[in-house]
């Protein structure tokens, strides 16, 4: 098995219906919904797309849990800080990976509090990608 | 003209893109990576709703460019969410303007705004022809999935 596959099939708190990670997308850019949609589903993983904090936060009151969330900073309606304080607030423990393309450290910061597990600056790649799945799974064995 | 002539020229458009600058070609190979049978237009697909988003953006812009008193800070957030999309399809060119853009806007120097969104839209369109040709060629010769 190459190190894509031990990856993505050794994380723990799976779809246990197909098997797969979960992941939700909240961004409210439609460009990075599509590209970073087709990614996970390239690397396997099942993936919900939603434009701003409170649609994640919304998705999550539903009943829905995901192994990963990745959550940009600027969205309108409820940033992804705002978002992930709710999320963390609401006992959420899963992998949130902050993403955007500031770059200014006093940003970034501030969203990394808010409760972060990891913060990748876009544009997302799939080697970006594996760290954080790395990271997933590192939280799934602990 | 002969498929494979047409293959060649593409590859050829392809590598001058990138050459040029127009494209980074580390972001527009990890696009094309995510073609497969299932999706075998998807860079274009891509590209067109980048087109298609960035005529919003652009519309935002300008009308924050002629309100006043002028909101940099609004200005900055709308450049920054296109900034983005550049930065994702691996618009190199363009993206450099955007952040000339980002720059005025920090400094609230409405001319410099303004003079730069002028030679972002310069960018965005001259990429646009570039793609478009690129796009039609790669549909001539076969590569792409109509």
């Amino acid at each position: 098995m190459d190190d894509h596959h031990q990856l993505i099939n050794g994380v723990a708190g799976r779809n246990p219906e197909t098997n797969k990670i979960t992941a939700l997308i909240v961004d409210d850019n439609m460009v990075n919904q599509t590209i970073h949609h087709r990614l996970l589903h390239s690397l396997g993983i099942e993936n919900q797309v939603v434009g701003n904090g409170k649609e994640a936060i919304d998705v999550h009151c539903s009943g829905k849990i995901f192994d990963l969330i990745l959550m940009d900073l600027d969205m309108p309606v409820m940033n992804g800080i705002e978002a992930t304080r709710k999320l963390r607030a609401m006992g959420i423990r899963n992998t949130i990976v902050g993403v955007s393309s500031r770059s200014v450290n006093e940003h970034i910061q501030e969203f990394v509090e808010a409760g972060l597990d990891d913060y990748q600056e876009k544009p997302l790649t799939i080697s970006k990608l594996l760290s954080i799945l790395r990271k997933v799974r590192n939280q799934a064995e602990l | 003209m002969d498929r494979n002539n047409l293959q060649r020229q593409v590859a050829q458009i392809r590598r001058s893109l990138i050459e040029q600058e127009f494209l980074d070609e580390q972001q527009f190979v990890q696009l094309e990576d995510l073609q497969d049978d299932a999706n075998p237009n998807f860079v274009e697909e891509i590209v067109t709703l980048f087109y298609t988003d960035s005529t919003r953006l652009f519309h935002n812009i300008e009308e924050a460019l002629t309100t006043r008193p002028i909101d940099f800070t609004k200005l900055e957030s709308y450049m920054h969410q296109f900034r983005g999309s550049t930065s994702s399809i691996g618009a190199i060119k363009v993206k450099r303007e955007c952040t000339q853009f980002k720059e005025f806007c920090l400094a609230e120097n409405i001319d410099g705004c303004i003079r730069a969104f002028q030679k972002v839209r310069q960018e965005h369109e001259t990429l646009r022809i570039q793609l478009e040709t690129y796009f039609q060629l790669r549909r001539q010769a076969g590569l792409a999935r109509t």
